[in-house]
């Protein structure tokens, strides 16, 4: 399961071709990306180079100009809406700031996905859910706080902590150790590696943190350009006598 | 900019101007279309309705008050000039029912709250929470644009009926300061001039006022794109946008009223 990408079964997500463009500039450019069941697969980029555009195609926050995206066995730039939301529910998003809805405590943005997905969910059985999910995120008291109250690692892992509520069998991270100091980011690995292991959850996690790559990568791909320039593992890549690639590993 | 642009610039403000009014078409009628698709958000309608109300109450209560009061004060001499001070309640009454009512309170709830929507849902937008909402498979345009624009449509026809009331009372109130009348015989006298040509339009004019106020809010928040500076220019624009467009409102519902 750690080295190479599973080919003999259906990979959850088989993206060929991927091209998109801003204003007549290239942002990405021919993008072929497989990720297998229980994967990690970490985007490595330079700021600018394409990584939060790659992920918002996948789940059309933005529409990709040419090419294919096949999540669990559907293309998502071919379904219809409601077949899109379908699908969108079993995929977690996980923003850059956590992207908590600032109107409501803590408790209640965890609820409300499942207020609109699970409506006959009683009363008891939604709060258990909440219970658990902080406690898996560590944050076991943080029910009651504003998100205005909490820091960025917390911030951050309330956000992955909502996304946890739906049981996604797909995650995707943009950037979750930005702005984080060493420790926090470890904490926030860690917590990657942990959902991975438990709930085999696949994960495409974008990022420049090299550490970050490190601990939580099963495979690297890195992204130049708006282009997949180089693949393989930490030890592989870090092996590379390229001078862009080594400039991300010292 | 396309090459349209730079070889036409004399044009280029209309072209934007029309683009403008393009995607706000497309906007409204996206409002019209989701807000008969279930599920109704009766929760969060609510929860607007009240904010709504809540917010704007005391200032629509003041100026109401403050615009009675005035209008009685300055029409008095006048009427009294040609011994006629006996039509006063029935003329304040039809102008604050027809005109002052709907309108100024209408100013101050765009000023109120469409201000609060743009800048709320602008805020939402350069966080990111509405695009969480989407991924998340809760269609943000459902949850938080229909409930915004229909808790605006029903309520600031209500503000206009209570700042009605109020001014008509606050009439009564400077009536009093020279003369000495009941106000059983005041609201006699101030109704019985009314007529329903005079009650129906402005009840649907406010309905219009009312859509406008939030429609307008709610488009200017969703189209902020980048940095948190565009969240306070997009309440600005509502602000000033909400503002032109009751005016405009108001004068094609006067010249079919005419009409008819
Ligand atoms: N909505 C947008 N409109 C125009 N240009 C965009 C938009 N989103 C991203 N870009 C451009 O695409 C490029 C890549 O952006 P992004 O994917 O956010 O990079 P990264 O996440 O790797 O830092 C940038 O040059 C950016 O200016
Ligand atoms: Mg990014």
């Amino acid at each position: 399961m750690k080295m190479e990408p599973i080919e003999t079964v259906e990979p959850v997500v088989r993206i060929q071709g991927l091209n998109k463009t801003y204003n007549g500039q290239k942002v990405l450019n021919g993008v072929d990306l497989c990720i297998g069941k229980a994967e990690n697969v970490v985007v490595l980029g330079k700021s600018g180079s394409g990584k939060s555009t790659l992920i918002k195609c996948m789940v059309r926050l933005s529409e990709p100009d040419e090419g294919s995206i096949s999540i669990m066995g559907k293309d998502i730039v071919k379904i219809n809406y409601q077949e899109l939301n379908a699908l969108r529910v079993k995929i977690g998003f996980l923003f850059q700031n956590g992207a908590l809805y600032d109107s409501m405590n803590v408790h209640d943005n965890l609820a409300f996905p499942l207020r609109h997905h699970r409506k006959h969910l009683g009363k008891e059985k939604l709060n258990a859910m909440i219970s658990e999910v902080l406690e898996n995120v560590g944050l076991p008291e943080a029910g009651n706080k504003m998100p205005a109250e909490l820091s960025g690692g917390m911030s951050k892992r309330i956000g992955l902590a909502r996304t946890l509520m739906l049981k996604p069998s797909l995650m995707l991270y943009d950037e979750p150790t930005s702005g984080l100091d060493t420790a926090t980011s470890k904490e926030i690995n860690q917590l990657i590696l942990d959902m991975q292991r438990k709930y085999q959850i696949s994960s495409l996690i974008i990022t420049h943190d090299i550490a970050c790559a490190k601990m939580t990568a099963d495979r690297i791909v890195m992204l130049r350009d708006g282009a997949i320039v180089a693949a393989g593992t930490y030890d592989e890549l870090n092996k590379s006598n390229d001078e862009w690639i080594k400039s991300f590993f010292n | 900019m396309t090459t349209a642009d730079s070889s036409l610039p004399a044009w280029f403000p209309l072209k934007k101007a029309s683009q403008h009014a393009g995607e706000f078409s497309l906007f409204f009628f996206r409002f019209l279309k989701e807000a008969v698709r279930p599920p109704f958000e009766g929760r969060v309608f609510l929860q607007q309705c009240f904010k709504v109300g809540n917010k704007s109450l005391g200032l629509v209560a003041i100026t109401a008050f403050i615009m009675g009061l005035v209008l009685t004060l300055q029409t008095r001499p006048s009427l009294a000039g040609f011994g006629a001070e006996s039509l006063l309640p029935g003329m304040v009454c039809v102008s604050v029912i027809r005109e002052i009512g709907p309108v100024i309170t209408a100013v101050i709830c765009a000023g109120k709250i469409s201000s609060r929507i743009g800048a709320e849902l602008g805020s939402m937008k350069v966080t990111e929470q509405i695009d969480a909402m989407e991924v998340s498979a809760i269609n943000p345009f459902h949850y938080l644009v229909v409930t915004r624009v229909l808790a605006t449509t029903c309520m600031v026809p209500l503000l206009v009926i209570f700042a009605d009331a109020i001014s008509i009372f606050s009439s009564f109130l400077a009536y009093n300061i020279h003369g000495d009348i009941t106000i059983t015989r005041f609201f006699d006298m101030a109704l019985s001039k009314l007529e329903w040509i005079d009650i129906f339009p402005s009840i649907i004019k406010s309905i219009f006022f009312g859509t406008a106020i939030g429609i307008i809010g709610c488009y200017k928040g969703f189209r902020v794109a980048g940095g948190t500076a565009s969240v306070g220019t997009a309440a600005n624009a509502a602000v000033v946008t909400a503002s032109l467009v009751i005016f405009f409102i108001d004068m094609i519902v006067v010249q079919i009223t005419d009409i008819l």
